[in-house]
């Protein structure tokens, strides 16, 4: 099972998810992990049964595009990210503006 | 135009067991567009990484969900495997197998009984849940557990399987069979039944993979993508083929549930003839260091589970996709121009877990 990961940049991640999208790719899904002062987001993409992680650190301070644009399902998984961690997602199709999860305390995973 | 009206569904109705709420927003009868809300019932088990250690996430992991936890167990299991380059018993393999085959069948079952109450047909929904208590029995007399089962480890399995029980199992898999071809016969000719489900709610391929869409879901919709295809456990030594249908409507996606229970009856019967002797694990030294994502096909559909560990006894992050996180894009776009009264219908047909969703 291939579980390599591609480290890219947070700005060209538009880039990165169209050039998977015509290339027939689908999303599986979007995770975030707490690293010291960012996140670490990886992307995962499918195409029958292979698989590809885009891999890249976000400042905690900085905004990552939405690839809602791109793969529309993507709204649950980055509502989710923004729920739990905090990260800034901007653009996001179906936003939930933080009420995509009805936790006790604000961003809990942060 | 008509006048638009938004008509809240769930979290609490009849035919939801768990809390999902949407908002139907409605043309005279006919729905224009859906929007899920989840969250009820989130616990954040996956924060428990900063209290538990990588073995004790074993148990955690199983408690995501009564019905998929054998899987959850695995799904974590095989990735932190996979990290610490350890390589598990093929008894245990193989074992691993029979029981996730077993965690489809019960869920299947469970599922068509669901489906039966929903439209009407109570001695069926009774009926299923009856088979469906055989596949437990076996769990019970295996595991000793009937919902939370407590028997993966990160190495192998904690118990054995005598060769007396699993031949009583093959014989037992066999007299299910054949009460499940009686069962499946009002679910695929009922005139009633088909009425309910033919042609309500259309994904096609296209749409169902551009959503991400998994599981029996998926593959009702003409994508013949099962993860068991990568071999993962001992699926790499049985004869199988992804079961699809091309209708990709209600109806293709009981018929693919149903013809999936029986594969899962003849995986296990395959494993039973092979099962080889040994262990059925291994001893853990060190302490895992590294990333991994692992995927597997539970009941519902395809399952992620990304472990990242840094050398210590505690892991840095365990993300778990469930396959009802995945399928509600789907849904969303299967409840566009739907009547309300099939509404209910369409919400059991990608089988939602909610449990595993908020996990």
């Amino acid at each position: 099972m291939n579980t390599e990961f591609i480290n890219v940049n947070p700005e060209s991640i538009i880039d990165e998810s169209q050039k998977l999208k015509f290339a027939g790719y689908h999303l599986i899904q979007q995770c975030a992990t707490r690293v010291p002062d960012a996140y670490e987001l990886i992307y995962t993409f499918g195409k029958d049964l292979e698989m590809k992680h885009l891999k890249m650190t976000l400042p905690e301070d900085q905004e990552i595009s939405s690839i809602t644009s791109i793969y529309p399902c993507a709204f649950i998984y980055e509502n989710e990210m923004h729920d739990l961690f905090g990260v800034q997602i901007k653009m996001i199709n179906i936003d939930y503006e933080g009420k995509l999860y009805r936790t006790a305390i604000e961003t809990p995973f942060k | 135009m008509s006048t638009r009206s938004v008509i809240p569904f769930g979290p609490q109705h009849p035919v939801l067991p768990e809390p999902i709420h949407l908002d139907l927003v409605m043309e005279d009868e006919k729905v224009v567009e859906a929007i899920p809300s989840i969250g009820f019932i989130h616990r954040g088990l996956e924060k428990l990484v900063d209290k538990k250690d990588f073995n004790e996430m074993v148990y955690v992991a199983e408690r995501i969900c009564g019905i998929c936890s054998l899987g959850h167990g695995l799904g974590y299991s095989e990735a932190v495997e996979h990290i610490m380059d350890i390589d598990v018993p093929s008894r245990a393999k193989y074992l691993r197998t029979i029981w996730s085959e077993l965690s489809r069948v019960h869920s299947h079952l469970l599922w068509l009984g669901l489906l039966a109450d929903a439209f009407g047909f109570e001695s069926l929904y009774m009926e299923c849940w009856r088979l469906r208590e055989e596949a437990l029995d076996m769990f019970e007399a295996s595991t000793g557990g009937r919902v939370i089962f407590s028997v993966m480890k990160v190495g192998g399995i904690r118990r054995d399987v005598s060769d007396e029980m699993l031949k009583d199992f093959y014989q037992r898999i066999n007299k299910m069979e054949e009460q499940l071809n009686t069962i499946a016969k009002p679910f695929l000719n009922d005139m009633a039944v088909q009425t309910r489900l033919r042609g309500v709610g259309v994904l096609t391929a296209e749409q169902a993979d551009a959503l991400g869409c998994a599981g029996p879901f998926l593959r009702a919709s003409g994508i013949a993508r099962d993860i068991r295809s990568t071999g993962y456990c001992a699926y790499g030594d049985v004869d199988f083929e992804p079961i699809i249908s091309t209708e990709g409507d209600s109806y293709a996606r009981t018929e693919c549930r149903i013809k999936e229970i029986f594969q899962a009856f003849d995986i296990i019967r395959q494993c039973i003839d092979k099962m080889p002797a040994g262990d059925i694990d291994v001893p853990v030294k060190g302490m895992p260091n590294g990333e991994y994502v692992m995927r597997i096909e539970q009941p519902r559909g395809e399952a992620i589970y990304y472990v990242k560990a840094n050398g210590s006894k505690f892991i840095d992050r365990m993300r778990v996709r469930t396959p009802t996180f995945a399928n509600l894009s789907g849904l969303v776009e299967t409840l566009k121009g739907c009547d309300l009264a099939d509404v209910p219908i369409l919400v059991l047909t990608i089988d939602p877990c909610i449990s595993c969703t908020e996990r």
